[in-house]
């Protein structure tokens, strides 16, 4: 774990040194503000026509299921399209620029590179998720959202970014070229997250689309609700992916 | 420790069968054409790669078996020196210490030393990416140091040097010797000369010589007893020189350099017999109303006994069925 914690912590500081880090977080933090401003601004003109009609329509608003939860899907969506950026360059870089030679010589396994590695760019997600703390807060301020659902809905955006990294992880070992890496990872995600609309056609080949899917398991995150069988594929999706990085770290060393 | 590695990529054999020993505190020169399979090789022997056949011991210990204890013994530099190029030196090197299992309170320590014993003093804040190539080359030996290791492999240590740095770094590889073992590749003769205990001579991945520098030399010398080449120094034009030298009977074969600024002529003259044909070289040249500037013995040297094993192999490739390594691409990671 020592092994795993130094790589990880060299690389945090490599990405911070880096103007990369710092315009994902800026595309991420605009990003997000655009849709948390264009939610808001809906929610609150729903509100106001439902007191208009002076409560005849029935229905009530709730923070939760009518702003939070939508605001939740969107950020996994903005992840399938950042998160490709903050992964490709983990391994590629470190091949091209020979500094793969230094790791796999040195006392570690594969495995606490692959491991380090990871826990940087997740370490570097979970920071992007902070900055979104800011506009919750705001909720919280004004409003009485239900605490747990929304802990409910980053529990799942957390998993869902360990998935997608593990997967990026993957797709960077294989080539020194971070672009590359970057578009596989791209493409990989985009097949991942379209299989939920060809699952939607339904059928038993459609349900196993749909359980494929990396954002439909998102769902009951973003509502609140924590079932097993998301929280299986998450975890066994990013490991998957991370057993497939190291064997292809491995690979390497036979290929020269 | 190396005992009948192979190394195959694909079909290309790189290394073949291939063993040497090192013993402790010695410096051994791994010398051969680019090509001829010593990054190969010393990638074995770093645990960079498992061979395709054979093992590697260092200190007794099996690579294929403890590959992490192995890996703690050994410093590695490889051809291009495996630096983060946005780290500052002493923090790159904090990191290495870390990587290579240095305990925690011994990384400040080793660090200063690494430091010290490169000198890197001046440069330690300094951000990796702006240092020059020479002070890149001390940060990457200064790496491969940190942890004190057994053992100490340098993959062209010299490479793309200025002759000052190139100095100073093999007096830095010299007092380095003793303490630990060392195990340097090269293709620059010179350097085995200077730096190496004992030459691994290798080509076309095969084992050509394993010896002292000086003993190579002087088998060469006694294959070759009876012949001498003798460097003449003159002034152009070569012809009348040449046609002069020609007409000595045990003259084998003369060949004119480079004319210099100086309007110099160096020829280079192959004769049979002992030393006194010096004198019928002198005589000749004068009397064919040539200068005479300098009149030198050439002893074999390295170079020779060099150019004689890898020309060696490459006759006795041509006809035979053995893979050719030289296009195995060496720095291909």
């Amino acid at each position: 774990m020592r092994n795993a914690l130094t790589i990880a912590r060299r690389e945090i500081g490599a990405a911070l040194a880096s103007p990369v880090a710092y315009v994902l977080f800026g595309a991420f933090a605009f990003l997000y503000g655009y849709f948390f401003a264009d939610y808001l601004q809906s929610f609150v003109e729903a509100g106001m026509r439902m007191s208009q009609m002076g409560g005849f329509s029935g229905g009530t608003l709730n923070v939760n299921t009518d702003l939070l939860r939508w605001l939740m899907a969107s950020t996994a969506i903005l992840a399938l399209f950042l998160l490709p950026l903050l992964s490709m360059r983990t391994v590629s870089e470190e091949i091209r620029s020979g500094t793969m030679e230094l790791l796999l010589t040195a006392p570690i396994t594969d495995g606490q590179i692959v491991i380090g590695k990871f826990l940087a760019a997740f370490a570097l997600y979970a920071g992007m998720l902070a900055l979104t703390g800011l506009h919750v807060g705001v909720l919280f301020w004004f409003s009485r959202p239900e605490i747990a659902p929304v802990l409910a809905a980053y529990l799942g955006l957390l998993l869902l970014g360990a998935g997608l990294l593990a997967l990026g992880l993957f797709f960077s070992s294989l080539t020194r070229n971070q672009i590359v890496a970057g578009l596989l990872t791209f493409g990989a995600l985009l097949v991942l997250w379209l299989v939920e609309f060809a699952g939607a056609r339904g059928g038993e080949p459609g349900r196993l689309l749909a359980y494929l899917s990396v954002t439909g398991h998102m769902e009951g995150f973003a509502r609140g609700v924590i079932t097993t069988r998301d929280l299986v594929f998450y975890l066994s999706f990013a490991a998957f992916w991370l057993y497939l990085a190291r064997e292809s770290v491995r690979s390497r060393r036979w290929r020269g | 420790m190396v005992e009948s590695v192979s190394k195959r990529y694909g079909r290309t054999l790189a290394v073949a069968d291939l063993s040497f020993g090192v013993a402790k505190g010695e410096v051994l020169g791994f010398l051969g054409p680019n090509g001829a399979g010593k990054t190969t090789t010393m990638r074995v022997i770093t645990g960079f790669m498992p061979p395709s056949e054979g093992r590697v011991l260092v200190g007794g210990l099996d690579i294929a078996e403890s590959p992490l204890e192995v890996r703690r013994r050994i410093g590695y530099l490889p051809e291009n020196p495996p630096l983060y190029p946005e780290m500052e030196v002493a923090a790159f090197l904090e990191f290495a210490a870390r990587l290579r299992g240095v305990p925690k309170t011994g990384i400040r320590p080793a660090v200063e030393r690494a430091i010290e014993r490169c000198a890197l003093g001046e440069a330690r804040e300094h951000i990796i990416g702006k240092l020059s190539r020479g002070f890149r080359q001390r940060v990457g030996l200064a790496q491969a140091l940190v942890h004190e290791p057994e053992l100490l492999v340098l993959d062209e240590p010299t490479a793309g040097l200025d002759p000052k740095q190139i100095h100073e770094t093999r007096k830095l590889i010299r007092t380095l010797a003793g303490e630990r073992t060392v195990v340097l590749s090269t293709h620059i003769l010179p350097e085995v000369a200077v730096t190496c205990d004992r030459v691994v001579i290798i080509a076309g991945g095969r084992l050509r010589a394993e010896d002292t520098p000086e003993r190579l030399v002087a088998r060469l010398g006694a294959a070759e007893r009876g012949s001498g080449t003798w460097e003449i120094e003159t002034a152009p034009p070569a012809d009348a020189a040449e046609a002069a030298l020609r007409a000595i009977p045990g003259v084998a074969r003369v060949e004119a350099g480079p004319e210099t600024a100086e309007r110099t002529l160096v020829l280079q003259v192959e004769a049979a017999g002992d030393r006194t044909i010096a004198t019928a070289l002198a005589r000749a040249l004068l009397e064919a109303g040539c200068p005479l500037y300098g009149l030198r013995r050439g002893g074999a040297s390295l170079e020779d006994v060099f150019l004689a094993l890898t020309t060696e192999e490459t006759e006795a490739n041509g006809t035979g069925d053995v893979t050719d390594a030289s296009g195995v691409p060496e720095e291909d990671a």
